[in-house]
């Protein structure tokens, strides 16, 4: 009985090494994954500050307006003006699907009945 | 220890005379000595376990300690000691007020020599000096066999010099990571940003300072870690600046002005829109400022808020609103405007004679400076003075550059009955554009007090009222009048109701004494729509001169109108607002059907 619970003893100690130890390794990989996954995100950020500050910069209005120039024949894209603004009533309405289709079934009835004899 | 034999032969032989048991001796014998044995272990054992205790004790105790310690200290994270340092964005982004960006940063290197590393240290000087125009081989020579560890060659480079010392592979070459201040927008609101340069420099990195405009005065705030991660907006639209700066070139070099201001402000939250300033420079490479001559000449001058200029007579505007508020006249009062009006030894008069008496509106439309000038004696010079001073006009602007508190407006201290008269049309009060600007918005919004701000705000804030509604729309309707038949008829754009004011006045002499014969400064202040005020735009040319006619023509009416008229035209489909309805007609338009 004694025996028995010597062995339980030294085999519960084996085993809380065993898992402190697999624990204390599991949190210096993930401390080590972090500082990977944290040099990335700088990483990223970074070049992210770059993308945008490259984005401004290709979008700066001195070289838009160039762009507009250099393509003008293709594009013809000019200033805004208050001329470009339009009224709603200058907008046609879209034909009306619905009347459209009653149209086309009258002249399918009509051809029907002017086919018969 | 004496040992007591277990058959001592006295007591043995003792016992067999008298016939008792010897072995009953023995056995009491052995028993002592047990007794004695027992004794012996049991404070032996006594010890043992007083030991484990005492360990057990110094286990536990160091057990609770830790605890208590990890438990009582601060936390710090073991995450946070390696989390990288290029993570942390040092100065936070400026941005306009649609979150296009303006100000940024980038990362990118130092270069510096640590000589006793080096391994070649001649080639390396005469290498570097090949890659570098501005290094001096010779220079580098010396300082790369003398005695220095340590000495810095470039406060920045680019990627391809840094692979190009890269290749030159000297151990003694090495970089340091640089964060840089980049304005992709170039030259665009270069006076609002200011600039940045290196405050204290270290290996790893540098402190990034504002050296003048927005990045100085907000300092603060752009470098304060907690906010880094939060750009800051700017009241400024990029387009609307940009088309601004455009329009206001091309006018500045047509009109063959030396300079030129604008400011585009909002009539109801004081939010500056746009502020533009002519010659401008790229705060990339801010120039040096000047050492000697005008400082209104070097580039770095902000001409829209430290240009204090006398505004002439777009100040008119003021006594006439005045005059209506404290009931002295309506807009039909007529006003006598024989001129040349005398006032002591001084004479007052008018840029043609208008007749011995106008209307009030009429004063403003045709701006007559006898006119104005009797109103303002009317009103006195206290109230004059409390009103220009209500309107924010002798104090400087608190926007958020670090100019603004250095511009301080001129006004003449004794402020007598002559100076009343000609502040009344903008003569011996000097002041910026963008005083006039926030003067404006004060008066023509509705009469409430607008403080000028370049940060996005959220909601209008209503100020203090100056002046009544029905004052403020009657002073709209003054200027729409003077851009419908009077002064800035140059500034009318179909479809739109514009009003404004042209102000034209003789530039000082720098040396003291008296006005340039030849030299003005035009200036139009305008506010659109009259109906419905949304914005106010002052364009300021400084010395135009147009010469299309027979003789040059240096009025606002002929310089500053329409170039303001230009930006007008070109700004108002991009501030959303539509033309009247009988304009629509426009055959410009595509009709559109499906």
């Amino acid at each position: 009985m004694r025996t028995l619970l010597y062995f339980l003893a030294i085999g519960s100690v084996v085993g809380l090494a065993y898992w402190a130890y697999e624990e204390n390794f599991e949190t210096q990989q993930a401390l080590k994954r972090l500082r990977a996954v944290q040099a990335q995100i700088g990483d990223t950020r970074e070049a992210l500050a770059v993308q945008r500050a490259e984005w401004a910069y290709l979008n700066r209005p001195d070289r838009l307006s160039d762009l507009v120039e250099m393509n003008f024949k293709g594009l013809g894209l000019l200033p805004l003006t208050p001329g470009h603004f339009g009224a709603l009533d200058q907008v046609a309405y879209p034909p009306n699907p619905s009347l459209e289709g009653e149209l086309a079934e009258t002249i399918e009835v009509s051809a029907g009945t002017g086919g018969r004899p | 220890m004496t040992r007591t034999p277990l058959r001592p032969l006295a007591r043995i032989l003792h016992a067999r005379e008298t016939g008792g048991n010897p072995d009953l001796i023995e056995r009491e014998n052995i028993r002592r000595r047990h007794e004695v044995m027992r004794d012996e272990w049991r404070v032996m054992a006594e010890q043992r376990l007083l030991l484990a205790a005492f360990c057990c004790l110094v286990v536990f105790g160091f057990v609770g300690v830790r605890m208590w310690a990890i438990a009582s200290t601060p936390v710090a994270e073991p995450v946070a000691a390696v989390s990288d340092a290029r993570i942390d964005a040092t100065r936070a982004d400026i941005v306009d007020r649609n979150g296009r960006v303006f100000a940024t940063n980038l990362v990118t290197h130092s270069l510096y020599s640590q000589p006793h590393l080096m391994t070649d240290p001649e080639g390396s000087a005469d290498a570097l000096a090949a890659l570098f125009p501005d290094m001096d081989a010779a220079r580098l020579r010396g300082w790369f066999t003398g005695d220095r560890k340590f000495i810095w060659l470039k406060r920045r480079i680019s990627p391809e010099q840094m692979q190009a010392v890269h290749d030159i592979g000297d151990p003694g070459l090495q970089f340091g990571p640089r964060e840089m201040r980049l304005y992709p927008n170039g030259a665009l609101a270069a006076h609002i940003l200011g600039g940045t340069g290196f405050g204290r420099e270290g290996v790893q990195s540098a402190e990034l300072l504002g050296v003048a405009g927005v990045e100085k005065a907000m300092n603060a705030r752009l470098s304060d870690p907690a906010t880094a991660g939060t750009p800051l907006a700017l009241s400024i639209d990029l387009t609307i600046q940009a088309v601004i700066e455009d329009v206001l070139g091309s006018g500045m070099r047509l009109m063959n002005a030396k300079g030129a201001a604008a400011v585009l402000m909002h009539a109801h939250t004081g939010e500056i829109r746009a502020m533009a300033s002519l010659p401008d420079f790229d705060p990339n490479t801010r120039p040096q400022p000047l050492v000697e001559g005008e400082a209104g000449d070097s580039p770095l001058f902000n001409r829209a808020v430290q240009g204090v200029y006398e505004l002439g007579s777009s100040f008119k505007i003021f006594t006439a609103a005045q005059a209506l508020e404290l009931g002295l006249a309506n807009p039909n009062t007529m006003i006598d405007t024989t001129s040349p009006m005398r006032w002591g030894r001084h004479r007052i008069g008018d840029f043609k004679n208008y007749g011995p008496e106008l209307s009030l509106t009429d004063v403003i439309v045709k701006s007559s400076n006898v006119g104005t000038a009797r109103l303002a004696l009317e009103i006195g010079g206290k109230r004059q003075r409390e009103f220009l001073d209500a309107l924010g006009f002798l104090a400087p602007t608190p926007v958020e550059i670090i100019e603004a508190p250095g511009a301080r407006p001129l006004w003449p201290e004794s402020w007598a009955d002559i100076h009343t008269m000609t502040i009344s049309y903008g003569h011996g009060i000097s002041t910026s554009p963008l005083h006039l600007a926030a003067g404006y918005a004060s008066l023509l919004n509705g009469g409430t007090k607008v403080t000028p701000t370049l940060l996005r705000q959220g909601a209008p804030v209503a100020g203090p009222r100056l002046v009544s509604e029905e004052t403020s729309a009657a002073a709209r309707e003054m200027l729409h009048q003077v851009v419908e038949r009077g002064t800035a008829s140059f500034g009318r754009i179909p479809g739109y109701a514009i009003g404004g004011k042209t102000g034209t006045a003789d530039k000082p002499r720098a040396a003291g004494g008296g006005y340039y014969e030849d030299k003005v400064v035009a200036t139009f202040a305008s506010v659109f729509p009259t109906d419905d005020p949304e914005y106010i735009l002052i364009v300021t040319l400084d010395e135009p001169v147009e010469t299309s006619g027979t003789e040059p023509r240096r009025t606002a009416g002929w310089t500053a109108v329409p170039v303001s008229a230009e930006i007008t035209r070109r700004i108002v489909p991009l501030l959303g607002l539509r033309p009247s309805v009988e304009y629509l007609g426009d055959p410009e338009i595509t009709l559109a059907r499906n």
